[in-house]
């Protein structure tokens, strides 16, 4: 898991464009934009993304943020958060945005799509408890709106309130008076947001790509 | 029995209608027909002979003075009939499922045609006039208006693409097969040259918005391939028109110059985009005027329509694209006019527009029909098969290339069964035909009048007909049922911000970049002088949110019972998804109460904003359960009205204050009151939205405080409340009132 070396061959580009499926060109222009994020050093830290302007005037910037330095979105089962990160990670990272490619079977293009909601389903559990619970969600809500003005407050909870208790409806149907429905647990989030098509939607392009495929 | 009796007896009726409707006009067409001739020796006469007679004979009681009332007494029996043939089509169900409603119309049409034709007079052709300025404006500004904004957006590329260079690839190819076609000695056609040719392939190109509307409308195909084709259809009106003109003056001259050439390309940009300017000044100023219109709410929708024909107009003055102009104005104008103007106006503007592109679509198919009828005709075996044939091949080749080209810049490749539904759908109609009509009288123009007509009819009947079981067949994905989630809109816009700051991350300026820049502009600035009073910093989220609560309280409305959440068939409430620890209030409320609570928050809820996000005229027809809730809505209102004597016809902001002691209500109408001159609009998570921006960050403790309310005199809420009100919020916001903390019946309910 070492950091790259400032001038990288090739070689080095094959293990990350294999676990990741860019191509050498993406790895090469990200390793460029990584280099310029940390001032070429081997790792970014929070305050390297703090440094983008235009980062300023989104209103999820921290979770955004947060999700670079979350261990869980490394691929490799871990959990919490790390301080700071190597290129490697960033490419990983990255990596849950590439679009699906053209020939992608129904099989991986199910796993691609839990892939996608995993990684928002770690942006909204921010406790790593496996479950959104409504306070977390109500954050989610009021960070949305935190920027359109300042009476939002209420609002923001009545949806968020709203939005649980349709995830329950779908998800369980039934519930007597007195049961307590914990939270969204991953199950319920892939259901939820089943019809959303994430897998065409939570994609990005990614520069100098080649215009055939993405993969190999 | 009874109902195919019915229906029998139906259709003898509708059919003596029409007969009757036929024989009627026509009678009147050869009354006047004589009298044309000799109208104005008659009318001297009358006025002569009514004067002279007037001191012999008597006073007459009843006269007959047709002359006076013709041309709207036609106008209207015209559009009787089309309405007539609209209402037959529906009332018997299996024909139109099988054909689509444009083809029975048109047949309608030649049946009008024929049976005016056999009695000797001259039936009425399709003027280029009327068409262009009277029919076609209504269906593209309702098309415009109601145009779907993200998937046309996200696949612009892909449009324009189809619409210039696919219109660009039609012409040329059509025209150039067809000059070979007529260098063949035995079509006789040596006459036709390539330049008249090529204005023949300009004006048979282009795919046309009428027929793809009316075809694919019933299908109910999915979003992506419906916008792509209608789109493509709106967009290459800018090509057709220079191609059209460019064509027709290089005609006249017989030459083309390489300065006509590129002059021609100059004036494609300045003819689309100049249309688009003119769209968008007038869009911006028609809502501008919508802000200021809350002084008079009846003349609302008429700023809208006028605006709109206007800068229709206004471009085809210059001879700039007008329906580019048409559907830029609708796309400008409507989200500001919608924040501005009143429940009822907005239903107006629907309303009316969906009925005018009805009507004008109807008799747009009725009038080619009787138009097929009437025109001389020169009828070209080879000419028109080649047409046919050469159209469809262009319209596949163009789609397959194409796509292959922009699949390299797509995310969401098309698939094969997607460029067949494109090729297919690639429908022509009455805008061809008209271009046709204003051709120079000569022997080719009847020609290529009949060539236009021929295709289509082919176009319209062959593929209308068959694509509908080509679609089920080769199991096209359909227009999904979309049924609203809040869900689905948090996250749309948290994947819109996600996406936006992984851009800024990578450093580039991709199109969520673009998007977002856009977004904040227009809040900044553009939403600040167009969107009257507060609703101008209200987000999409919240818009959103006050729309589904309204959907909400209307289907309790319907229900009428107390605990049921109607969009859910659940047992599951808000009482299970709240915080464990937080009072779960003991005590039930009074049935009576219960019902005070939910009468006032349909009171409360019923001023909201609705955003329409539908653009079908068909899915409006399903759309009885808003007119029933509408109803039941008022007629609740009005008794309650009358229970508790408050004026409330006028759009009431204010005053839906009943006298009843409930001081957490307080809040809401402290919301009203406050904007007293706007449009009544959603405040409708109103108990949420409470104008308490001083409120501290409260920790979500659960708070067993039961410390009264009276102490609201102020907005802001002390910090113990905050829990009990929140959940008492949140259970309005639901519209289950829930069972309530703490009445407080000595708190006083201060207005």
């Amino acid at each position: 898991m070492g950091a790259l070396q400032s001038s990288p061959g090739r070689p080095e580009y094959s293990d990350l464009a294999e676990k990741t499926g860019f191509s050498f060109e993406q790895i090469g222009v990200l390793h460029k934009r990584f280099k310029q994020l940390s001032h070429n050093e081997e790792t970014l830290q929070r305050d390297n993304f703090n440094e983008i302007d235009d980062l300023a005037f989104n209103p999820i910037r921290a979770q955004i943020i947060e999700a670079f330095f979350d261990r869980r979105n490394f691929h490799q089962n871990g959990a919490g958060k790390v301080q700071e990160i190597g290129f490697e990670e960033f490419v990983v990272v990255m990596s849950h945005f590439r679009p699906p490619s053209a020939d992608m079977t129904e099989e991986q293009r199910g796993k691609t799509r839990r892939e996608k909601l995993r990684f928002l389903f770690n942006m909204h559990d921010t406790d790593n408890d496996g479950t959104i619970t409504l306070e977390e969600y109500r954050h989610v809500v009021e960070e949305l709106l935190s920027r359109s003005g300042t009476l939002e407050k209420e609002t923001a909870k009545c949806i968020a309130d709203a939005a649980m208790l349709e995830v329950a409806s779908i998800s369980v149907g039934h519930m007597e008076p007195d049961e307590f429905y914990e939270g969204i647990t991953f199950e319920h989030f892939l259901k939820l947001l089943e019809r959303f098509e994430i897998e065409s939607r939570m994609t990005i392009r990614f520069l100098n790509m080649d215009t055939t495929t993405l993969c190999k | 029995m009874a109902p195919i009796q019915r229906s029998s007896t139906l259709r003898l009726t509708g059919l003596l209608c029409l007969l009757f409707l036929v024989f009627f006009s026509h009678g009147f067409a050869s009354h006047d027909a004589v009298s044309e001739k000799s109208s104005e020796t008659i009318q001297e006469d009358s006025r002569s002979q009514a004067n002279s007679t007037a001191h012999k004979k008597t006073f007459p009681v009843l006269s007959f003075n047709y002359e006076h009332v013709r041309t709207p007494f036609e106008i209207s029996l015209w559009i009787l009939l089309a309405l007539f043939m609209k209402l037959g089509f529906h009332i018997i169900p299996t024909v139109s499922h099988i054909v689509p409603e444009s083809c029975l119309l048109i047949f309608v049409g030649l049946l009008v045609g024929g049976i005016i034709k056999a009695t000797g007079e001259q039936p009425p052709v399709l003027d280029s006039n009327l068409f262009f300025l009277y029919l076609l404006p209504p269906i593209i500004l309702d098309a415009g208006y109601f145009l779907p904004m993200r998937p046309f957006t996200e696949n612009i590329g892909t449009i324009l693409m189809f619409a210039v260079m696919g219109t660009l690839w039609n012409v040329f190819f059509i025209g150039g097969m067809m000059y070979a076609v007529c260098q063949i000695d035995a079509a006789k056609l040596a006459h036709v040259d390539l330049l008249s040719c090529l204005l023949f392939g300009s004006i048979i190109s282009a795919v046309d918005p009428v027929s793809v509307l009316a075809v694919f409308e019933e299908i109910h195909i999915n979003e992506l391939l419906h916008i792509l084709v209608f789109g493509e259809s709106l967009l290459n009106d800018a090509v057709t028109v220079v191609l059209y003109h460019l064509f027709k003056e290089f005609a006249h001259e017989q030459a083309i110059t390489v300065t006509g050439a590129v002059l021609g390309v100059i004036s494609f940009f300045v003819v689309s985009l100049g249309g688009v300017m003119v769209g968008v000044i007038y869009g911006i100023v028609g809502a501008f005027t919508s802000r200021f219109t809350s002084y008079s709410r009846v003349i609302e929708p008429l700023f809208v329509f006028l605006y709109s024909y206007m800068a229709y107009l206004s471009a085809e003055i210059f001879h700039l694209s007008g329906i580019m102009s048409l559907i830029a104005c609708g796309v400008i104008m409507r989200p500001y006019v919608e924040a501005n103007i009143s429940h009822k106006s907005y239903t107006t503007v629907k309303y009316f527009l969906k009925m005018w592109s009805s009507v004008s679509d109807t008799l747009i198919f009725i009038f080619l029909g009787v138009s097929t009828v009437a025109g001389p005709h020169t009828w070209n075996w080879i000419f028109v098969i080649f047409t046919v044939i050469f159209c469809l091949v262009s319209r596949v080749l163009g789609v397959i290339g194409l796509t292959a080209f922009i699949n390299k810049f797509r995310i969401v490749k098309l698939t094969k069964k997607d460029q067949f539904i494109i090729a297919y759908g690639g429908l022509r109609g009455a805008i061809a035909f008209s271009l046709g009509f204003l051709l120079n009288n000569n022997e080719i123009k009847n020609l290529f009048l009949t060539a236009i007509i021929t295709v289509i009819f082919f176009t319209v009947f062959v593929q209308g007909m068959t694509i509908r079981p080509l679609v089920e067949l080769l199991a096209v994905k359909k227009k999904k049922e979309s049924k609203e989630s809040i869900n689905e809109e948090i996250h749309t816009q948290f994947l819109d911000h996600l996406l936006t700051g992984i851009e800024d991350i990578c450093g580039h300026y991709g199109h969520h970049h673009w998007k977002d820049k856009l977004n904040r502009f227009n809040k900044t600035y553009v939403k600040r002088w167009l969107i009257a009073g507060e609703r101008s910093t209200e987000p999409q989220l919240i818009s959103f949110y006050n729309k589904m609560e309204l959907k909400q309280a209307m289907m309790m409305v319907e229900s009428g019972s107390a605990a049921k959440l109607p969009t859910i068939v659940s047992t599951v409430s808000i009482r299970n998804v709240q915080a464990k620890g937080s009072p779960k209030p003991s005590r039930a409320i009074s049935k009576s109460r219960e019902e005070e609570i939910r009468r006032v928050l349909r009171a409360n809820l019923q001023n909201t904003r609705q955003r329409l996000r539908s653009y079908s005229r068909y899915e409006l027809l399903n759309d009885a359960l808003e007119d029933d809730i509408s109803e039941a809505r008022f007629r609740k209102q009005k008794e309650m009205e009358r229970r508790m004597s408050h004026y409330l016809t006028v759009p009431a902001n204010r005053q839906e204050t009943p006298p009843v002691r409930k001081v957490f209500f307080q809040p809401e109408h402290k919301v009203y009151t406050y904007d007293d001159s706007e449009s009544p609009r959603g405040r409708a998570s109103p108990s949420c939205a409470d104008d308490v921006s001083e409120l501290k960050e409260t920790p979500e403790k659960p708070d067993q405080s039961s410390t009264p309310r009276a102490n609201r005199d102020a907005e802001l809420k002390p910090k113990e409340q905050d829990d009990q009100g929140d959940q008492l919020k949140v259970s309005r916001c639901l519209s289950d009132p829930g069972p309530n903390p703490e009445d407080d019946e000595d708190s006083t309910f201060l207005p």
